[in-house]
């Protein structure tokens, strides 16, 4: 099943024209991994699944794109819930300067849920999805900014679990952290593939190999190769993309 | 080895340095050892639980709570006229406002603050008062409402601005955090910017309500200068400030137990002052470097 469906997208910051045509699906409870060098668009197409990029007052956007059938940039989309359904982790950990527990409740309290034991099931919930409970359940009223890096993205990620949401956008989401906390990272997104639809930025070719089921190659603002990871790491078609996984890149 | 122009310029910097701090010095000497003088007299039993401050007249009392009061009354009816209205600009200029707008407003509203004070005084006193008697008959043509309202007008700017700085030193992930949760602009801006800011407003509201509590002559002008225990808004009062200007304006012989009354109210004021650029100084230092 299509779960999201992007159609000749294009997108300028002013004058600068940063995603030609892009076209391209992504089935329900799957991995894809968008890679490509810095400065070629994933970050920008990634904002667009979830409208982030709508608070940039130079941007603009054409083409369609619709999740779960639906045309996400509709008239009629309040695009606070289209965020719900579409979870973000950012690149650099932004855990609230709150407790972990306010942290991670934040998502259903502003959606007006007060019940204390509702909003509890849910932290330790999500806190467990984000292979996190038993390092904090002691202290979940202690400020999340006392965490590691590695611990406040996980807060992060649980943050964004809470909500429930159907897909979930991350954006090189270990890119800051060591590789301990970057292999739970991983683990983790492996295992949330069952519930979620997952769409990951990241630098590290082997990382993508790892957890991906798709890839997407962009160069300049172009989608160049999109196919199953295997495939384009073992046989890819275009040159570019042989010279960029490769780390031959001129 | 420095050489000499360096040397002459650096003892230049620190002599400046020493001449404020002198200076300083120079001013809690004064009112140390001539509230001293005035200690020896009037007890400070009687100068703290005394509930009338007549020292110009012939039944002489030394009672500063009056003062403190109408000190107490000035100033929280600044302070709650002047948090809101500096708080909701703030966080319109940071959360809503278009960049351009935010660069061009907020010098405007720092003009406020350039008013000379007496022009507000006389506003609170001619504009201000009369305008409130229509709606509130039995208000005095000296009270502490209008010289409050006034005084808050003036510290808007000091609450807005330091409260935007604050509002806007905050990273942008943060906003990117809430609004990706799906929350709108409203609970944005008020369950994570302005929390996650609060030191700064914090700060910004001490600062203020030291500038009112030290401000002169609105209060000398507005809110008459009747030393009466009073926390009705619509009634005459006199703040510390006001009565030391009375009393240096006056005839007051110089080494009088009357002259030396200006010495230990401004001490009082002074302690007050301080205590509360300490704690802003203590509030910015310990939560100043959350984010780095
Ligand atoms: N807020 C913005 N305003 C203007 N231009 C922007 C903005 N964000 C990105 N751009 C530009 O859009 C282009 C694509 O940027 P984008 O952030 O999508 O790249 P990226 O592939 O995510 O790069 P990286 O790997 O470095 O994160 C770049 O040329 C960048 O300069
Ligand atoms: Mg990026």
């Amino acid at each position: 099943m299509k779960h999201i469906e992007a159609n000749n997208v294009n997108a300028y910051y002013g004058e600068n024209h940063v995603l030609k045509d892009i076209s391209l699906t992504m089935k329900a409870n799957t991995v894809t991994a968008f890679i490509g060098p810095s400065g070629c668009g994933k970050s920008t197409f990634l904002r667009c699944l979830n409208r982030m990029n709508d608070y940039i007052d130079s941007f603009r956007k054409e083409g369609d794109i619709f999740i779960e059938g639906k045309d996400i940039y509709d008239k009629k989309v309040r695009v606070e819930e289209l965020r719900q359904k579409v979870g973000m982790v950012f690149q650099k950990p932004n855990p609230f300067p709150k407790t972990i527990f306010e942290n991670v409740a934040y998502g259903l309290k502003i959606q007006g849920i007060k019940s204390k034991s509702v909003l509890e099931e849910a932290v330790e919930k999500s806190l467990k999805q984000a292979a996190l409970w038993n390092e904090v359940k002691d202290s979940l009223h202690k400020s999340a900014l006392s965490l590691s890096g590695g611990q406040q993205q996980r807060v992060c990620i649980a943050r964004a679990l809470a909500v429930e949401p159907s897909t979930l956008l991350m954006d090189e989401p270990a890119s800051a952290l060591d590789p301990i906390s970057t292999a739970k990272i991983e683990d983790l997104i492996a295992e949330l593939k069952e519930n979620y639809t997952i769409v990951i930025v990241t630098h590290n070719m082997q990382q993508a190999a790892r957890v991906s089921d798709k890839t997407a190659f962009f160069y300049m603002g172009n989608l160049i190769e999109y196919d199953k990871t295997k495939e384009l790491f073992t046989n890819p078609k275009h040159e570019r993309t042989e010279n960029y996984i490769t780390g031959r890149f001129g | 080895m420095k050489n000499t122009g360096e040397k002459i310029i650096e003892g230049a910097l620190a002599f400046s340095g020493l001449i404020t701090i002198l200076t300083t010095l120079g001013i809690i000497w004064v009112l140390v050892s001539e509230s001293f003088s005035f200690f020896q007299v009037v007890s400070v039993t009687d100068f703290l639980t005394d509930t009338e401050w007549t020292p110009l007249f012939t039944q002489k009392h030394y009672g500063i709570l009056p003062l403190l009061t109408g000190t107490f009354l000035t100033t929280a009816i600044a302070i709650l006229t002047a948090m809101p209205i500096g708080i909701a600009i703030a966080v319109y200029l940071s959360e809503y406002a278009p960049k351009n707008f935010r660069k061009s407003l907020k010098p405007a509203l720092e003009v406020l603050a350039a008013v000379p004070t007496v022009v507000y005084g006389f506003f609170a006193l001619t504009v201000v008062t009369p305008f409130l008697q229509n709606i509130i008959p039995d208000l005095g043509s000296f009270n502490a409402l209008s010289a409050g309202l006034v005084m808050g007008i003036m510290i808007i700017p000091m609450i807005s601005s330091l409260s935007e700085d604050a509002l806007h030193a905050l990273p942008k992930s943060l906003r990117e955090a809430s609004y990706g949760m799906g929350a709108t602009r409203f609970q944005t801006a008020f369950k994570v910017a302005v929390p996650a800011a609060s030191s700064g407003i914090i700060v910004s509201i001490i600062l203020a309500v030291a500038r009112a509590i030290g401000e002169t002559m609105i209060v000398a002008i507005a809110a008459g200068q009747q030393p009466i225990l009073t926390l009705d808004p619509r009634d005459a009062v006199e703040t510390i400030t006001a009565y030391i200007v009375q009393v240096s304006l006056g005839d007051v012989p110089h080494g009088s137990l009357a002259y030396k009354t200006i010495f230990a109210a401004g001490i009082t004021l002074f302690i007050f002052t301080f205590v509360l650029n300490n704690i802003s100084f203590w509030i910015k230092k310990k939560y100043q470097e959350k984010y780095d």
